[in-house]
């Protein structure tokens, strides 16, 4: 059989919710710590975005703090792009832009969902997410198409991102990918294949991002300031 | 509108946003109903988020809550998420507020507005009509960073959304 792969299925709420939680999570890391100060205050105004979205749906399928702080890894179903570790901000803002063109595609979808919060919170995020996208692209192109060592840590991102996109390539998914990094003057990878290793490291590291995230909420429940 | 109604919009008139002082809630388009019980002892507002992650919304119910306790005996506030709010609905009142407070008003109408085709029209300190991005997101969630190429001031930018 030719190695070709099928488009990803659109995601359930639980998993947009927890992938937009954990990329969430993921920036706030950069903060006080991005290449720029304007960085610092994008990366967190998109993670606040994120985390607002996150709320929504997670409000919508039960008590948001329960979900987000009581969840043990194994329940997370993010897809693993989203909480991959940030690497360099080349890796960060590729992710993003994978990230973003899911998210458009996932967000257009559902604004038609039966539940009324949902709906609500896709219609909010499809313009929330147009910003992120402009900027997660823009920084695509400028570093895909920049300096020798900003292409060559461009090239590296893809490497490590690209066996993680299988996941999230709904249909759309690859044509808006695909516009991103011909602008960006990077080569475009045959469709990834699902990789259960790479997915299974994921798991891992998803494990250590919350052990993190969730530390003080369980050493302090009901924890309040 | 009833005159008891009215205490309630007199209320909200002076309910300000925690990060943009000089904007109440009513001038920034975010209270979508006011439903008063028939005796006039409680009140229901119907507010929706500007932004899904912005913190100023909370506070801000609290305020509402707080202010139109002096008047009523039971307030509610109800949040209602569709439509999403959008700078269209903001006031005219409000858009003169920020200029005179030196944040440059969304320049248009939201509908059909792409992210990226999105400028001020002036510099809201000397009214230049040269002014670029210095970067697309700010200090919240509704701004964007910009500079004045004439007077050389940065402000900042409330964004169409």
């Amino acid at each position: 059989m030719s190695p070709t792969s099928e488009a990803a299925e659109l995601p359930t709420v639980e998993a947009v919710a927890d992938g937009c939680l954990l990329l969430s999570h993921r920036l706030t890391e950069w903060v006080s710590d991005a290449p720029t100060m304007e960085e610092d205050v994008a990366l967190g105004n998109i993670a606040l975005d994120l985390l607002g979205q996150a709320r929504g749906l997670l409000s919508s399928l039960g008590d948001e703090d329960q979900l987000a702080y009581f969840r043990d890894a194994d329940d997370f179903h993010n897809p693993a792009i989203c909480a991959t570790p940030n690497g360099d901000f080349a890796k960060t803002m590729l992710r993003q832009a994978f990230a973003d063109c899911w998210l458009e595609l996932v967000w257009a979808a559902l604004a038609d969902h039966e539940v009324d919060v949902v709906r609500g919170v896709a219609a909010k995020a499809v313009k929330e997410n147009a910003y992120h996208r402009r900027h997660s692209r823009s920084w695509v192109v400028r570093l895909g198409d920049g300096t020798e060592e900003s292409r060559r840590r461009m090239l590296l991102a893809l490497e490590d991102l690209w066996p993680l996109t299988a996941e999230i390539a709904v249909p759309g998914w690859r044509e808006a990918a695909t516009d991103v990094l011909v602008e960006a003057t990077i080569p475009v990878p045959a469709a990834a294949l699902a990789d259960d290793a790479a997915i299974a490291a994921c798991v891992e590291e998803r494990r250590a991002l919350l052990e993190e995230m969730q530390s003080l909420a369980r050493a302090h429940p009901g924890a309040s300031w | 509108m009833t005159a008891a109604a009215a205490r309630a919009w007199d209320a909200l008139a002076t309910v300000m946003d925690p990060e943009i002082p000089v904007l109440s809630v009513l001038d920034l388009g975010i209270i979508r109903g006011i439903e008063e019980s028939a005796d006039g002892r409680e009140v229901e507002i119907t507010v929706t988020p500007t932004f899904s992650g912005c913190p100023a919304t909370e506070v801000i119910t609290a305020a509402i809550r707080t202010a139109l306790a002096a008047s009523y005996d039971e307030v509610e506030v109800r949040v209602q998420l569709l439509p999403p709010w959008t700078t269209d609905w903001m006031s005219e009142a409000g858009r003169e507020a920020l200029r005179d407070f030196g944040i440059a008003a969304p320049n248009g109408r939201a509908v059909l507005r792409l992210a990226g085709s999105d400028r001020p029209d002036s510099c809201p300190q000397c009214g230049s009509i040269d002014v670029e991005e210095l970067a697309g997101f700010g200090s919240t969630p509704c701004k964007a960073l910009w500079r004045c190429t004439s007077c050389r001031e940065p402000f900042d930018y409330f964004k169409v959304h």
